[in-house]
């Protein structure tokens, strides 16, 4: 594999950059594999990549139905995070975190990881207390948490609204000054790339189309580019882990839902941290290109149509605009849709499924950018060991029926109703 | 956006209209053994397909009645609402 340097850049500059390696191969699928990944998003290549880095597993095929890039990992608004309050989530997601800092190094692929930090805005005496425990369960847990209060708030963002008659005034937030964002599509183009240069194969336009199980095993799967032998399979598809649990006669606590999300017209440098409104559910950054990164809530009813309608945006700017007034100012430029694995209690599931062979990844809510690598590590490890391992312990299949629920925001079974 | 026909007051927008979930749910009878299986279909198990689903709706800001929607998860083409009790 060509290294990305600034030598390999200068070089190719004298060809007219026209003699450049293709950054990963559209090799046909082989007969057989060790593991079949299903599903090539960030979950999906993250865990070809851990399995022949970790665990010398290269017989691997990575199968989509669409194109690299194509689904969530190119859809969300890029936030990485561990402020959570729960053992397991903050474990698991603060482990992602150091892999998210070396991650553009490891990968040779600019992925332009940036901390900038993210604030969750407080409007009651309440919600402070909540943030306070909060953030004292992330400092358990070896993660940066401050509370702050109203006037260290309007240091960091002097142009919210910290007028007097605001019906949801501002009291304070908890911040993560180590979260940030990162550029989505180079996640899955690096994490591609090296998982082709150990012998991965990515296939892509190859849609799965039924299983084939023996005995309670899994021995195969038929694509719409024929038959692929392996025993060992696991599925990455998010949205549409419930269309693949139907192949397979199973039923998932999981609802497949809408989640929106846009950006602005580019202005002047505004805001350099993630900013999340308490009092509505809306979460905004600025990209480096100038675009402020919007979304909030989800369309609010199953939905497998990767676009929305306009009431939830409309809905969901409304809060921006109560939190940001000059949001009211600017033109948006685009909004877009992406299908989510809403899971019953709002965190994930990576485990072995009662099909032997078969390993589930899926659940992800809309949080699932940020666990791309710690997704893809830890579901690597379950996949070559058959076990699950002790960061994804917690995320288990069978929580629900036992009920060890990792219920981190309270919300019930209706997770699509926030 | 959305036009939803409630049974009882007819055509309106979605933004009057609450979603409720899957309207094939059942709850397992009262003063019956429910097994755990039993309860986990019931309140965690979901087929969420691609295509036909029925599911409850509630006009909230209109009638106030819980009624249901067959409708197309893909395209949100809406094939027929009626009466829970139909």
């Amino acid at each position: 594999m060509q290294k990305y340097s600034v030598f390999s850049l200068i070089k190719n500059a004298f060809s007219n950059h026209e003699k450049w390696d293709l950054a990963w191969k559209d090799p046909s699928p082989k007969k057989e594999y060790d593991v079949v990944i299903i599903g090539g998003g960030g979950h999906g290549l993250a865990t070809a990549y851990y399995l022949a880095k970790e665990h010398q597993i290269t017989n691997v095929a990575v199968i989509e139905k669409g194109w690299i890039g194509g689904g969530n990992i190119g859809r969300n608004t890029t936030i990485i995070r561990s402020n959570f309050m729960y053992d397991d989530n903050a474990r698991f997601n603060e482990f992602g975190m150091n892999l998210w800092r070396n991650m553009s190094q490891e990968l040779n692929f600019n992925v332009m990881f940036s901390p900038r930090g993210i604030i969750n805005l407080a409007h009651s005496d309440a919600q402070m207390n909540a943030y306070a425990r909060r953030g004292n369960s992330m400092r358990l847990n070896g993660i940066d948490a401050v509370l702050l209060n109203r006037e260290e708030i309007k240091k960091i963002i002097p142009m919210a609204d910290f007028s007097d008659d605001v019906r949801y005034p501002i009291f304070g937030g908890l911040a993560q000054p180590s979260a940030g964002t990162a550029r989505h599509d180079a996640v899955a183009w690096g994490y591609a790339r090296q998982a082709d240069s150990m012998g991965v194969d990515i296939i892509q336009n190859c849609e799965v189309t039924g299983f084939d199980i023996e005995a309670g095993k899994i021995t195969g799967l038929r694509t719409s580019r024929g038959d692929i032998k392996s025993k060992k399979i696991g599925l990455c598809v998010a949205g549409s882990t419930n269309v693949l649990a139907e192949k397979l006669n199973m039923t998932l606590p999981i609802e497949t839902h809408l989640l929106q999300a846009c950006v602005s017209e580019p202005v002047k440098p505004v805001l350099d941290g993630v900013v999340t409104f308490g009092a509505g559910h809306f979460y905004i950054s600025q990209s480096d290109k100038g675009e402020m990164v919007m979304g909030g809530d989800l369309d609010g009813y199953n939905s497998y149509a990767q676009k929305g309608n306009l009431p939830t945006i409309q809905h969901v700017l409304t809060g921006g605009v109560a939190l940001f007034p000059f949001l009211s100012r600017l033109k948006m430029l685009r909004t877009w849709g992406g299908i989510m694995d809403m899971s019953m209690d709002g965190s994930p599931i990576i485990d072995k499924t009662h099909i032997d062979g078969l390993y589930l990844n899926c659940g992800w809510c809309y949080g699932g950018f940020k666990s791309v690598p710690s997704s893809g590590w830890t579901f690597a490890h379950t996949i070559a060991q058959d076990r699950v391992h002790e960061l994804n312990e917690g995320f288990s299949l069978n929580r629900f029926s036992k009920g060890y629920l990792l219920d981190e925001k309270g919300l019930g079974t209706k997770t699509w109703i926030s | 956006m959305l036009n939803i026909k409630c049974p009882y007051c007819g055509d309106r927008s979605q933004k009057e209209f609450a979603y409720g979930g899957d309207g094939t749910i059942t709850r397992p009878k009262l003063n019956q053994e429910i097994s755990d299986e039993e309860w986990d279909n019931f309140v965690y198990l979901r087929k969420s397909p691609r295509g036909k689903h029925i599911e409850l709706w509630h006009h909230i800001a209109g009638c106030r009645q819980w009624f249901k929607v067959e409708r197309d998860t893909t395209t949100h083409e809406i094939f027929r609402t009626f009466k829970p009790e139909e």
